[in-house]
């Protein structure tokens, strides 16, 4: 039975195509936590702000993320946007602006109650001390607030990972699209294909996830000590 | 400290008045601290005391009268507050230090960053202060290691670090373990001998009576007496301080 699977990832380029798939999957979900992490903290500091009429409109835009399904965005700019202004778009860029914007979103949600959780007298005393505006941020909230976002903001990175299996709805050949090729491929002659295969991809995405996770609580216990 | 240089004049509080959300809090508020004067201010809880801390140093906007700090006017328009604080030291009633730095850090963060200081010449500074208040060997260490106590202490060298003309204690005490108050009032007792200019609200009445120049008793957000601690804890001349201090004995 093993043997199968065994001879079915032999055969051909197909584990080559597999890694393939799989660094597709890894470069969206990057590209989207990096993109998505810079956005989320400039909407998190603006939506810890004063301002009103900002703080409303990054509101908005992050309920309109929430509520939407992702795989319904995919669609929306795909099919949508690119037939509506007339260009074409690949869909390995869509699904990369897609994850951005909704990675900046919920990492603005974050960000936001890292900084309005960090107790007022900690602006106070900093403010006390001849801190600016900026080195308020920089030396004193920012360094704390990283510290309680972090476990929120890990976790968002690996349900974007996790998510990013939705852009085979858009022609995307990720690792899971090209796992499906090969059962059907090979289906026939190795019918347990399916279960080994889908167990294989299992341990790739455990593999991105893994690390992510485990620098998580590095970072805790260092900042614990 | 020479007499002369004692009766200049650091900070004058001209008609101060204060309001939050068209209540005031402090009205028509006057007092001059004088170079190397210890205020101990009192009163009621809510009557404004630390309100009053607190606009000396611009963490409050004041909504009618004047501050003059060493004769300059701090409610112009053009004050820049981040150099005024750095001469006007101030403790919290909270433990304030920033609990992602070390004491040291902590201690160096407003000489190094915002005076722009030489770094080894500011740890020099830093470890003495450390010293005097016994904490030397406690540089290293993280915020939630120390005591309450020993927080108060560090917080404090962290503003005497800035080498400030004046310090604000706010209730510094307040949230502290009884046994560890005393450890804190030494230090500040100790500045005071030094002839460092201070105003200090607190509760402690003892400590009042033994390190103030002079008393200020605040009601109702205006000043009711200033007279000297002997003369306010034996013979206070207004009803309410009388009442104030009743609440005080068993």
């Amino acid at each position: 039975m093993l043997n199968s699977v065994i001879n079915v990832m032999g055969e051909g380029i197909n584990l080559q195509r597999l890694l393939g798939g799989l660094l597709v999957t890894a470069r969206i979900a990057l590209i989207s936590i990096i993109v998505g992490s810079l956005l989320g903290i400039i909407l998190g500091l603006v939506m810890s702000s004063k301002y009103k009429v900002l703080r409303f409109f990054c509101r908005l835009y992050l309920e309109f993320f929430r509520i939407i399904p992702i795989l319904v965005w995919l669609f929306i700019f795909y099919f949508g946007v690119t037939a509506l202004l007339g260009i074409d778009v690949d869909g390995e860029l869509t699904a990369v602006i897609v994850f951005s914007l909704w990675g900046g979103a919920e990492m603005s949600d974050i960000v936001r109650g890292a900084l309005v959780s960090l107790p007022k007298h900690q602006i106070e005393s900093g403010r006390a001390l001849g801190l600016s505006f900026w080195g308020l941020y920089r030396y004193i909230l920012i360094p704390q607030a990283v510290r309680r976002l972090l476990p929120g903001a890990i976790n968002l990175s690996t349900r974007m990972v996790k998510t990013t299996s939705l852009v085979i709805m858009i022609g995307v050949t990720d690792v899971v699209k090209v796992g499906q090729q090969i059962i059907e491929r090979a289906v026939v002659t190795a019918p347990t294909t399916s279960f080994f295969m889908y167990g294989l991809i299992f341990i790739l995405y455990f593999i991105i996830c893994y690390p992510l996770s485990k620098l998580s609580k590095k970072l805790e216990a260092k900042w614990e000590s | 400290m020479i007499n002369n240089e004692k009766n200049q004049v650091l900070l004058e509080i001209k008609n101060l008045h204060k309001e939050f959300d068209g209540t005031t809090v402090l009205g028509d508020i006057s007092l001059n601290i004088h170079k190397g004067e210890v205020i101990v201010v009192l009163g009621p809880s809510g009557c404004g005391k630390s309100t009053l801390l607190r606009c000396l140093n611009g963490l409050e906007s004041i909504q009618g009268g004047d501050i003059l700090f060493g004769g300059k006017s701090l409610t112009s328009k053009n004050v820049q507050w981040q150099d005024i604080r750095q001469h006007i030291g101030m403790v919290f009633q909270n433990y304030d230090l920033f609990p992602h730095m070390t004491v040291m850090e902590n201690v160096l963060l407003g000489p190094v960053k915002v005076q722009k200081r030489e770094k080894s010449e500011a740890l020099l500074q830093a470890e003495q202060l450390l010293d005097r208040v016994g904490l030397l060997d406690r540089k290293d260490s993280y915020p939630r290691q120390l005591s309450g106590g020993q927080k108060q202490r560090i917080a404090i060298v962290r503003a005497l670090c800035m080498n400030p003309e004046i310090m604000l204690f706010d209730e510094v005490t307040a949230a502290l373990d009884p046994e560890m108050v005393r450890e804190v009032l030494d230090v500040i007792l100790s500045l005071a001998k030094q002839g460092m200019t201070m105003v200090i609200v607190t509760h402690e009445m003892g400590f009042a009576q033994a390190v103030a120049d002079h008393i200020v008793f605040i009601d109702g957000g205006k000043i009711c007496e200033v007279t000297k601690p002997d003369v306010f804890f034996a013979h206070p001349e207004t009803e309410r301080a009388k009442q104030f201090l009743n609440i005080f004995q068993f």
